[in-house]
């Protein structure tokens, strides 16, 4: 049986399947995070004793720039992809993950130097707070760079045998990497600079 | 949606996307030299959520097209945006009431309005 709507847009919605998917999904992340969000603002308004370590903003204004570059470039690839310059989509993919896997790299050397100053998830609310942001967070990102490598890899079969859909599953993943991105814009400035 | 298919169009919108990110870079810079800046916590949670909203709102304009969308998208948006605005009041205005306080951006100031 042939799955409708993979590659042209339902009539009522305007979408494709994946589209309407990914979308809900993000709906749903926004409420993920939102939850997170909210917690640490009750923790820190509610406690007058808010302890506030002095975090590596260097390391972390890195990261921004190291995540805005992978959101310019996985839409770059998109791009090309529509502009069926398969080569220069693949070059542009590549680099997201390898921008994807900089951004992890760095986080790592930052989660080095905070365990190295005794500062671990269980040191204070703030810690605590910091540790499961970031780290759901980059929970994500690993995710996006496992659906980028499939799709680098194994999955590229299909820009042979069905190359719109392929295309289709392409902008799904970037939209998921823009919604990383955007979280990590909000999270930059609330966690590090306040 | 993302735009048009024509490889003219296409080319137009990926000069956007270079102009969205020299703008999202500027910001950045910009939201790191204002937290040098001595100001007030209120007014520094303002100015550093606002440049942030608005890099935000760049990044969902231009790259996630939200620009030219259908309207089955926005109206999931309105609803999570809904949603979102009683996950953050509902827990805290729930947490003021409990426990007699109020909220400021210094930290938590005893309300006055319990019988003494």
């Amino acid at each position: 049986m042939e799955i409708p709507y993979t590659v042209e847009a339902r009539p009522d919605t305007g979408l494709y399947n994946a589209k309407m998917g990914i979308w809900l999904f993000l709906a749903s992340e926004v409420m993920l995070f939102g939850a997170l969000f909210s917690s640490y603002v009750i923790l820190r308004t509610g406690n007058p004793d808010w302890v506030q370590h002095p975090m590596n903003v260097s390391l972390a204004t890195l990261n921004t720039m190291i995540l805005i570059t992978s959101s310019v470039t996985v839409i770059m690839s998109w791009a090309s992809l529509r502009l069926k310059d398969f080569a220069k989509f693949r070059i542009y993919f590549l680099i997201t993950l390898l921008l994807a896997g900089g951004f992890m790299v760095v986080k790592g050397i930052e989660y080095n130097q905070e365990f190295s100053q005794g500062l671990f998830p269980w040191s204070d609310n703030y810690m605590g707070i910091y540790f499961t942001l970031t780290g759901l967070h980059g929970l994500h990102v690993v995710g996006g760079m496992v659906v980028i490598a499939y799709l680098l890899g194994p999955g590229a079969k299909m820009w042979k045998t069905a190359p719109e859909q392929y295309v289709n599953r392409v902008e799904s993943v970037g939209l998921y990497w823009h919604f990383v991105d955007l979280v990590w814009i909000f999270l930059f400035p609330s966690l590090y600079l306040l | 949606m993302g735009g048009h298919n024509s490889p003219e169009d296409i080319k137009k919108e990926t000069r956007t996307y270079l102009l969205v990110f020299v703008a999202l870079a500027a910001a950045t810079v910009l939201t790191v030299a204002v937290s040098y800046l001595d100001l007030t916590t209120p007014q520094a949670v303002t100015l550093a959520l606002f440049i942030a909203t608005i890099k935000g709102g760049l990044v969902a304009a231009f790259f996630m097209h939200l620009l030219s969308e259908e309207k089955f998208i926005y109206a999931v948006l309105v609803l999570t945006i809904v949603f979102f605005i009683f996950l953050f009041v509902i827990p805290i205005g729930t947490y003021a009431d409990a426990t007699g306080e109020h909220f400021t951006m210094e930290g938590v100031e005893h309300g006055e309005s319990e019988a003494h």
